[in-house]
């Protein structure tokens, strides 16, 4: 018996494309249909591959079916109704006629409008996070779950409210007006974000699930720029971001699954195809002139891969982070402007810039300071790094600190 | 010689029992799934002794009762399910059984491989 390889992750991927295109026929509200639809598509696969062998052309396989499911369910529905209700519905009802549409371009147009539907203002970013894992990354419960740092409950509440939530709000298949989809593309632009950071520093110890939340968020971001409404500078910039900061992923991990910080960081672990996608994405962001956080972030990230500690490269990133601060300010972006101003102006200074921050609940801030007052006051640099370990709360960070204090002693 | 191992050989069904076949998986399990079955049959196959085998959707099935009672099924009164079967050569129930084995539906807890001789249709059992 001849057996074909199946791509790896091909239900996972096919199970968005079959979702999307028949949610967008039934309606955002029979989500739950579709997502049926899919999976069950996926069992006929299950019951019949091994045994008969996989089809040559396997995806036609899933459309075909899928289709077929499309339209019992449909047909099933209508005698339903016809029954209860005594009614005749002449219309969409003919089996012959409906036509499930899983070309390329329907699949894809789908997809999208299933992004701005479940990236949606009314519902929480978590929900959104869970929900596009679940109907655009095809996640299963469990593996959403693994994701999250969460369990197999809470991901099914939150689903299920999500749903609920979206459906009160009258939410559809569609893409938002002209005069929306800036706000819009915002929301789902952040969602992206904080899909991409879940896995790039996430603490889950499985590698491999850090590395597929950043995966698919990316593929996400390439649906948005493959379409011409949305391929917008944030979202370039955004995409750049990714590209260059899952360079580094390889580089990141040690064997036992461990952190490795930027500056031990073996660069040419560095993924130089990633870095040059990247440095693409942003030259095509710089297009027009809007300028988003996205694109100080894009820009930071892009220093970070130049490889050589040069004076010039630290100036320019103490610039973007005194750019992205009046944008919007966050802890870890202030102490990491500190961190570039030591670059540029020595630890005495910095010591000032620092202590001026007083983010006296975070590690970070305790970790800082440590590193600076190394070598200038040995005892100092031990208190904040003790301070440090005592507000870390993972073990990575705790690991990271303790190496530190080895180091001051040595 | 060929022909005296051939004699000897017997057909079994390998029957796949499921304790839950309502059980939702997600897309990349049963892909996973999947590709353990194939490997698996693959692997009796090398050997030239797959014979045929079959799936059990259980989607549209129904369980057929005395006095034409009919109710869709199996789920709900019975714990388990056939997912499906396959049909193998063995020279006996040892090997059969060795075969069954490496089923990959006992990676799930309550779920069992049934092993069946297959009666021989020259009416000497």
């Amino acid at each position: 018996m001849e057996q074909q390889e199946l791509l790896p992750h091909l239900f996972r991927a096919e199970f968005s494309k079959i979702t999307a295109v028949i949610c967008r026929h039934f309606g955002f509200r029979h989500i739950e249909i579709a997502e049926d639809i899919a999976s069950d598509t996926f069992l006929a696969a299950f019951e019949t591959w091994p045994y008969k062998g996989v089809p040559p052309n396997p995806t036609a396989w899933l459309y075909a079916v899928a289709k077929n499911k499309a339209r019992n369910h449909l047909q099933r529905n209508a005698i339903f109704q016809n029954k209860i209700a005594n009614e005749i519905i002449n219309s969409g009802i003919n089996s012959e006629e409906i036509e499930i549409d899983l070309s390329e371009k329907n699949s894809m147009d789908s997809q999208l409008q299933m992004l701005f539907a479940v990236c949606h203002p009314s519902i929480s970013a978590e929900s959104q996070i869970a929900l596009s894992l679940r109907v655009l990354c095809g996640f299963g419960i469990e593996e959403i779950a693994t994701a999250l740092l969460t369990n197999r409950e809470t991901v099914n509440k939150r689903l299920y409210r999500a749903k609920e939530k979206l459906r009160e709000e009258k939410v559809e298949m569609e893409f938002p007006g002209v005069n929306a989809l800036k706000s819009r593309l915002n929301t789902v632009l952040t969602t992206l974000y904080l899909l991409f950071n879940e896995g790039y520093y996430s603490e889950s110890q499985e590698s491999i699930v850090r590395k597929e939340l950043c995966q698919e968020a990316m593929r996400l971001m390439m649906l948005l720029r493959e379409n011409d409404t949305t391929n917008l500078p944030a979202v370039n910039a955004l995409l750049a971001l990714m590209c260059f900061q899952s360079s580094r992923l390889k580089a990141r991990k040690n064997n036992n699954d461990g952190m490795i910080l930027y500056e031990d960081q073996d660069d040419s672990l560095w993924d130089e195809g990633l870095i040059s996608q990247g440095a693409f994405y942003l030259h095509e962001a710089s297009q027009g002139n809007e300028l988003t956080k996205y694109h100080l972030e894009a820009s930071i990230a892009y220093w970070h891969t130049v490889k050589s500690d040069t004076p010039e490269k630290w100036k320019n990133i103490l610039q973007l982070f005194n750019q992205l601060l009046r944008f919007e300010y966050s802890a870890i972006a202030a102490l990491n402007r500190t961190y570039a101003f030591f670059k540029v102006n020595g630890k005495e200074a910095a010591i000032m810039e620092a202590e001026k921050l007083n983010l006296t609940n975070n590690h970070f801030y305790f970790t800082l300071l440590g590193e600076l007052y190394s070598g200038i006051d040995m005892i100092k640099a031990k208190l904040n790094f003790e301070k440090a370990m005592e507000l870390a709360n993972t073990n990575t960070d705790k690991q990271t600190i303790r190496k530190k204090i080895r180091n001051l002693q040595v | 010689m060929l022909t005296l191992n051939y004699r000897k050989m017997e057909q079994y069904a390998l029957i796949m029992r499921h304790e839950d076949g309502n059980k939702v998986a997600s897309p990349e399990q049963i892909q996973t799934w999947m590709k353990q079955t194939m490997d698996w049959i693959g692997g009796i196959a090398a050997q030239g002794k797959f014979v045929s085998g079959t799936g059990l959707p259980f989607d549209n099935s129904r369980v057929v009762r005395p006095k034409n009672i009919v109710t869709n099924g199996p789920f709900g009164d019975i714990k388990e399910t056939i997912g499906g079967f396959i049909v193998i050569k063995a020279t006996s129930v040892e090997e059969a059984v060795e075969f069954a084995k490496g089923c990959p539906v006992l990676q799930g807890e309550g779920n069992s491989v049934e092993v069946r001789r297959i009666a021989k249709d020259d009416g000497i059992h």
